[in-house]
């Protein structure tokens, strides 16, 4: 062990001032259910004020992650702090820092808008008279001041949603932890789900940690983790994580197709695959591809398309299958109750 | 691992804010009762069953007794306690039953990530659940008159018995609750208990005629004590004449203070296992 003991004091000093200046950190955090492990050595550093992604199928480990970090589950190995709070030592002051939006709704349906945020406020110990604003000023963030008194009951999913995000926010959070935030909902829905966010960070300065499975989803993170069987695989910005991949995806039409594919073996030494709508290929930059490809081809090219790579591509390339594979153990933090 | 164990645990957690958990267990009873004046329906319906058995099968074999023998005259006003009972106990198990639904897709999910004890949230919805109880049995106390029972203020001992009544049956659903995950395993459960139960209870025929064997179940059964110790609270002779007395143990009859008192012990007992099983942290 090099430096012995000194070592060790710059880790603990590194890691004290990671913890404090963190949204959210890890240190070799781990949860086994009986023998099988759910997530392994994690060790996350979300900086405050960013939004950051979670991106794995289902099953991947992101809810019991999320449910560590919420204080529902105990970890059985490693050390979390939110807000700079110990998950284990101190849960009720990481409570007090955080909002946490499920994935199944949680709303009571006999309570009307208003009422099921002044009980919550309640709940989180804001005084009821206190709460009146808090709550007004949370229902026209979310653009439900309209229908306050109207019974969740009637809600639509979309509302209920932002009912429940307003409701994450009203103890005013240092994170907000959302399972999931957009499945379930329709495109129009999602855009403004992910407006009200994006309008949430730019005023409040709020951390947003989310999990999804969504692609969409995950290009809406500032930061994003990939996690796979309970590890993280890669983490960045979706830029970032993009860049790495390198690789354009080309669409060609051409006369003849199989001929095309023929001439991209032999002139440029890469496998390319006729469909029905062309020939597709993958290639470091295929801007640059393109025109080298018109000039050397003796065929008439009809429309290239060139397509950076996506999300997915990043996903394959880091754990070499795509999102969409299912996968079995679909698990949410609803699930967490029932599963001791 | 040396890292991670060396990061800091930060000085004393947070504890201890009787406040905060006093405003806990008021948002939950709180909530409970908003539910309760928004369901008049529920109410509605709850009352229908004990109003029945009452009026319609009271009065039934009640007439029916009557034209055998002499002894039968009373049976609506013996009846009375049993059903005062058996109105609390709908209202009392649908909290426990909403704790099953809710810790799965409710506000008790949410609920369980406010900074506070898990005992406080089961505090609020029991005391919530029993205060829906002793409203229902308010209800029924009030057609007493009808019975021939009279408008007197021990009625008003009597909704208090029926409050603590009403406790232990939610005590019983919160226990039942936490230990049962599934719903339709809870709503089998409380079928198959609560009609053998009442049955066993004195609170619709005098056990005395039950075989002995039934009379030791009679004599460990809760509600015995239960709907005896508000029999004897009601004003007037609701015995039928003397036929169906108050349980003997041994020769002796426990005073009704001692049932009361008996009915309370057990409530906070389950509340206590209740709240041991629901604060334990996955």
């Amino acid at each position: 062990m090099v430096g012995g003991p000194s070592a060790r004091v710059r880790e603990w000093v590194r890691g004290m001032t990671v913890v404090e200046e963190c949204a959210v950190r890890t240190v070799d955090l781990g949860k086994t259910y009986g023998d099988a492990p759910a997530v392994v050595g994690l060790d996350l550093a979300v900086p405050r004020g960013v939004t950051f992604g979670f991106l794995g199928p289902n099953g991947a480990g992101k809810t019991t992650t999320i449910s560590m970090l919420c204080t529902l589950l105990r970890p059985t190995a490693g050390r979390a702090f939110v807000g700079g709070c110990d998950v284990v030592a101190e849960p009720h002051a990481v409570r007090e820092r955080i909002g946490l939006v499920f994935q199944e709704t949680t709303l009571d349906l006999d309570l009307t808008a208003r009422e099921a945020l002044r009980f919550h406020a309640e709940l989180f110990g804001v005084p009821w008279r206190e709460s009146r604003r808090t709550v007004a000023a949370m229902l026209d963030l979310v653009g439900l001041t309209a229908c306050r008194d109207r019974p969740v009951r009637e809600f639509s999913g979309g509302m209920r949603r932002r009912l429940e995000i307003a409701r994450g926010l009203l103890t005013a959070p240092q994170v907000l932890f959302l399972d999931e935030p957009t499945t379930g909902l329709d495109p129009q829905t999602r855009t403004v789900i992910w407006e009200h966010l994006h309008r949430l960070r730019e005023e409040r300065g709020i951390t947003l940690f989310l999990t999804t499975h969504h692609l969409e989803e995950a290009e809406h993170c500032d930061r994003l983790a990939i996690i796979d069987d309970g590890q993280v695989e890669v983490e960045g910005s979706p830029a970032e994580l993009k860049a790495e991949v390198a690789r354009d995806t080309v669409l060609l039409r051409t006369r003849d197709d199989a001929d095309a594919v023929r001439l991209v073996r032999e002139r440029f030494g890469l496998e390319a695959s006729a469909g029905p709508d062309g020939v597709r290929l993958s290639v470091a930059d295929g801007a640059a591809f393109v025109p080298k490809f018109c000039a050397e081809a003796g065929i008439p090219v009809l429309s290239a398309t060139v397509t950076p790579p996506s999300l997915d591509d990043v996903f394959l390339h880091h754990t070499g299958r795509t999102i969409r594979t299912e996968r079995s153990g679909p698990l949410t933090v609803d699930d967490v109750g029932r599963r001791r | 691992m040396s890292a991670v164990a060396a990061l800091p645990h930060r000085a004393g957690a947070r504890c201890g804010r009787p406040a905060r958990e006093l405003r806990a267990v008021r948002v939950l009873w709180h909530r409970e009762m908003v539910r309760l004046l928004r369901t008049k329906v529920q109410i509605v319906m709850g009352l229908v069953t004990p109003v029945m058995f009452l009026l319609v099968m009271g009065t039934g074999l009640e007439s029916m007794g009557t034209t055998a023998g002499d002894s039968f005259e009373q049976f609506r006003s013996f009846l009375f306690p049993g059903v005062l009972v058996m109105a609390t106990q709908a209202p009392a198990l649908a909290v426990g039953l909403s704790v099953v639904m809710d810790r799965q897709s409710g506000m008790l999910r949410q609920a369980m990530v406010a900074p506070v004890h898990r005992v406080s949230l089961l505090l609020g919805l029991s005391l919530g659940g029993a205060t829906c109880g002793a409203v229902y049995g308010g209800l029924v106390l009030a057609i007493s008159g009808t019975v021939g029972i009279a408008y007197h203020p021990l009625l008003l001992v009597a909704l208090l018995e029926v409050a603590v009544i009403a406790l232990l049956f939610t005590a019983g659903g919160m226990l039942a609750a936490v230990t049962i995950q599934r719903i339709q395993t809870f709503q089998v459960l409380m079928g198959l208990a609560l009609m053998p139960l009442m049955f066993l209870s004195g609170a619709m025929f005098s056990p005395s005629g039950l075989p002995r064997w039934l009379g030791v179940v009679v004599h460990l059964n809760p509600l015995t004590y239960a709907v005896d110790a508000v029999r004897r609270t009601l004003p007037g002779e609701l015995d039928m004449g003397g036929y169906a007395g108050p349980p003997q143990i041994a020769g002796w009859t426990p005073p009704v203070v001692l049932e009361v008192c008996f009915v309370t012990v057990l409530a906070a007992l389950m509340l206590v296992v209740a709240a041991r099983r629901f604060a334990r942290r996955g």
